[in-house]
């Protein structure tokens, strides 16, 4: 590379850089010296602790393989239905298709109360059964099980699958594998040798952010699968909170964090080969329409299997927030507008809605500042630059909230960085678990760029930035706009850390919803419900606003 | 090109409205701001803070950090430049850490004189008690209405063959009720005998949840689709039932098992951070959490009971919360040695 690219490269990680410097490496560094060299003496015992009993390995081999298995389960199921919103175009798409995402958001409590609605020893379907079948004792017994850790994973990510992967699919021209077909292959080969190879890297994306998101579960974990399961993130939380073992959730952080290192460094080599360039494909000629049978059957089938597996717990929770003592009423929505214990802590939901978007919006635009340089800089092997970068990057989305939160506490104490009561702190830290969607939603389809459509557009005398300007990025329009949900999506979503660093006058829905299940009392229960569906509709309001900027004047890409 | 600009102008505005249009903290004027280190639970009423913000020219800025043990850990790991003036919410199960980590200074207050003897437990006054409850089993009194069944009395009724399958309690190593209803069997059955009443009442199919929250909301028949009616929570609970029912009913849902040995008081305290600049108001601030309209509000708002002895209770605590008749009571040095011990011992016991 010239040596003038090599300087452009590095001006492009700088500010990523340094971001991750302060605001991530920093508070870490200073939490692991307090918990490993308490006093500025290096202790080890820590880390010799971890090893010795055998319990802290027995947990990461739990905490990887129900990672793994979750990451296959979402695959299998979402693989589908993101192969039918590649390739079809059918009313209400983009409706559903921001639904998809409404579980990303919500609080495990939440997911919790719903699934229990439905699946519970009490709930709907082993009511039907009992009622149906005679039954004598409820025939689906899942509570506290793997089941329904593995179910609510699944449920959780599926949208990451579906939104990443079906993005990359759409961009692949169909006559790849129709070529195939007409050649005699089978429909599976055609997939499995021509398609497949293809969509790989997208394929390896979203496997990864949903095997680190599964890999650092805390709430599903701890709510849905009871306290005989436990992830590195759940005996670290343990650790620093109740035990206040500082030196021992140190070393647990930093299991966590090599263990994440190694594992991505690996990917990072697998994904380096995998990427096959192709010319990334206009929507017209790559979705159709519905038209013969088998496509309505498909493509109904799908949205239909996807509402039941999707919407229905969802949709328990709005019936939950509707059932009153005293029949359907608005009456929990009602009260969300009353301070009427004239509380100093009440927040209208308007007001918590305002400052969700907010922080929302502040860390959409921060994870692009950050994801997008990253994500470029990532696009060209650079050698040994990019198979260390690429893992780091990747980081503090495996990196547990309350360390970090801790880390906060400790390092941010002091001017210029006396951030810890400071409003800005919130999206600081929901950027920080946010810009690696953005990075791993873009980088596949920049990957697969061809060398040739770059260096045609030089050729012709195009500058370096206008090339970037006027013919990669147009083509990663609809990438970075995926980015950009996921973005939005997480900061509404995110509690760990936002519990720790809110200011208790700016809350986020979250923790409006967190606030009402403190307590005791019908009321309290109906109300948060009612908050739940208000983040609900909120969210997918968002999702739409942010769909239809999407869709530019030139229209879809 | 222009719904793009549109778009990034918006999302600019939102950030700048997000950043101009919150709360100021500092920029209050003449008004000396005095920070307030409190855990999720902690409120307060509008009326009152007030009152007593314009009678005293101070402004309270409260910083919710988490729950208890978060919040206290919170508070020791920023020791060097303290986050707040005065810290509420360190109970008597986390009460020898705090001491221990030296983060709080000595202040007797006045109102001391008014406070329940019994519960001003560190005698230098470096924490003062605020607020308390008991800790204990909760039952659905309509289920049990329906089913003919006795309610239990005693911890040792819990393990017999009628009760199987009914309790739900939380896990000690990560909730706090659960911690304190751990302590409430070691106090009653011993240090030798409380592993033995465990291994009973998982044999009776206890089961534990993580938090109080799904326990109560996921698990607990009164409350939920969940069908158990046995519950470990507190014994203001029942009074919060009828005070957030959407029609006040006569009689609570549920109740309380108070009977002698079933509970553990917990008790809250505040105390004033090491290395705060205005010690002065500082001092205002406890005594306002210690005096009566404040101490009176502590009911309705935290469900717990006020340590004030002449804070008077609102009806529907008078009717609905009642205290244990013997709660356990531990020496807060003994939680702190054995705590570890003991969660590690009912982990084996009940998780494994």
């Amino acid at each position: 590379m010239r040596p003038s690219g090599n300087r452009a490269a590095i001006l492009l990680v700088a500010l990523p850089l340094a971001f991750l410097g302060v605001f991530y490496f920093y508070p870490l560094f200073e939490i692991f010296s307090l918990g490993l060299a308490p006093g500025g003496q290096w202790d080890p015992g820590a880390i010799a602790d971890l090893f010795s009993t055998g319990s802290s390995l027995r947990i990461l081999w739990f905490t990887a393989w129900q990672a793994a298995l979750s990451t296959v389960l979402t695959l299998v199921l979402a693989l589908p239905a993101a192969y039918v919103f590649a390739r079809y175009r059918f009313p209400g798409k983009s409706l559903i298709q921001s639904c998809t995402a409404i579980p990303f958001v919500l609080p495990s409590v939440v997911v919790a109360a719903a699934f229990s609605a439905l699946l519970g020893a009490r709930g709907l379907l082993n009511e039907w059964l009992m009622g149906m079948w005679g039954f004598s004792s409820p025939p689906i017994q899942i509570e506290q099980s793997l089941v329904s850790i593995l179910m609510a994973h699944v449920f959780y990510n599926f949208t990451v699958i579906l939104r990443i992967v079906g993005n990359f699919w759409s961009r692949i021209h169909p006559d790849l594998s129709h070529a195939a077909l007409v050649l005699g292959a089978s429909p599976w080969k055609a997939f499995w040798k021509v398609t497949f190879p293809v969509l790989r890297p997208g394929i390896m994306a979203a496997s990864l952010l949903v095997f680190i998101f599964c890999f650092s579960s805390f709430g599903v974990i701890l709510i849905l699968g009871g306290p005989r399961y436990a992830t590195i993130e759940v005996a670290i939380y343990r650790q620093a909170v109740h035990l206040f073992n500082l030196p021992m959730a140190a070393a647990l952080s930093l299991l966590q964090i090599c263990f994440m290192f190694a594992f991505m460094w690996v990917y990072t080599r697998l994904q380096r080969s995998a990427t096959v360039a192709f010319t990334p494909e206009s929507l017209k000629t790559t979705q159709r329409d519905i038209v013969t049978n088998t496509d309505r059957l498909v493509v109904w089938g799908t949205v239909f299997l996807l509402l039941l597996f999707l919407g229905s717990p969802l949709l328990a929770l709005v019936v939950r927030s509707l059932s009153t003592g005293s029949g359907v009423s608005l009456l929990y929505y009602r009260a969300l507008f009353e301070n009427a214990g004239q509380s100093v802590f009440y927040i209208p939901p308007a007001a918590a809605i305002g400052y969700s978007v907010g922080f929302a919006l502040v860390t959409l635009v921060m994870s692009l500042c950050i994801g997008l340089p990253v994500a470029i800089f990532l696009s060209r092997d650079r050698g040994l630059a990019t198979s260390l970068l690429d893992p780091l990057f990747m980081l503090p989305l495996a990196t547990s909230a309350v360390t970090l939160g801790f880390g906060y506490i400790v390092a941010l104490d002091e001017p210029p960085l006396n951030l810890r009561a400071s409003l800005i702190i919130v999206p600081l830290a929901h950027t920080l678990v946010a810009y690696p969607f953005v990075v791993r939603s873009i980088l596949p389809g920049l990957r697969s760029v061809p060398a040739h459509i770059r260096e045609s557009a030089l050729l012709l005398g195009a500058a370096p930035g206008k090339v970037w300007w006027k013919v990669v990025a147009p083509m990663m329009r609809r990438s970075l706009a995926v980015g950009a949900v996921f973005a939005f999506t997480v900061s509404i979503g995110e509690f760990g850390a936002t519990i720790f660093l809110a200011r208790p006058e700016v809350p986020t829905v979250p923790l409006a919803i967190y606030r009402f299940l403190g307590l005791p009392g019908a009321m309290n229960y109906g109300q948060a419900m009612a908050m739940s569906t208000i983040l609900m509709l909120v969210t997918a309001a968002g999702f739409l606003f942010l769909e239809k900027l999407r869709t530019g004047p030139e229209g879809e890409f | 090109m222009m719904k793009y600009k549109a778009a990034l102008l918006f999302v600019l505005l939102a950030a700048v409205c997000l950043l101009a249009g919150c709360p100021k903290n500092d920029a209050a004027g003449e008004v000396p701001v005095v920070r307030v280190m409190v855990h999720d639970s902690f409120s307060i009423g509008v009326e009152v803070l007030e009152r007593f913000e314009k009678g005293h020219g101070i402004r309270l800025l409260f910083l919710k950090s988490g729950d208890a043990g978060a919040a206290l850990n919170q508070a020791i790991l920023s020791k060097a430049h303290p986050l707040a003036d005065v810290f509420y919410g360190v109970d008597n199960t986390f009460m020898s850490r705090a001491l221990g980590a030296d983060i709080f200074v000595p202040y007797s207050s006045p109102l001391l004189a008014s406070i329940d003897e019994s519960l001003v437990l560190d005698k230098t006054h470096r924490l003062v008690p605020v607020d308390y409850g008991d800790v204990c089993v909760n039952y659905d009194r309509a289920w049990f209405d329906r089913e003919g069944l006795p309610v239990p009395q005693s911890l040792d009724d819990l393990v017999r063959p009628e009760y199987a399958g009914l309790l739900v309690v939380e896990n000690p190593a990560t909730s706090s009720p659960g911690l304190a209803f751990l302590l409430a069997t070691v106090g009653t059955c011993g240090e030798d005998g409380f592993v033995k009443f465990w291994q009973a009442l998982k044999k009776n199919r206890v089961l534990v949840t993580d938090g109080w929250e799904d326990a109560y909301w996921g698990k607990f028949s009164a409350t939920s689709k969940g069908g158990r009616p046995l519950v470990v929570s507190y014994s203001a609970s029942p009074a919060a039932e009828v005070y957030f029912a959407e029609h006040p009913p006569e009689t609570a849902p549920t109740a309380a098992m108070t009977g002698s040995g079933t509970a553990f008081r917990q008790i809250e305290f505040a105390g004033i951070l090491k290395g705060s600049k205005q010690p002065e108001s500082a001092r205002k601030v406890i005594d306002f959490l210690l005096d009566t309209p404040f101490q009176q509000e502590i009911p309705l708002k935290m469900f717990m009971f006020p340590a004030n002895k002449n804070a008077r209770l609102p009806e529907v605590f008078i009717e609905h919360a009642r205290l244990a008749s013997r709660p356990v009571i531990l020496d807060p040095e003994v939680i702190a040695q054995r705590r570890d011990a003991w969660i590690r011992a009912w982990t084996e016991t009940v998780l494994q």
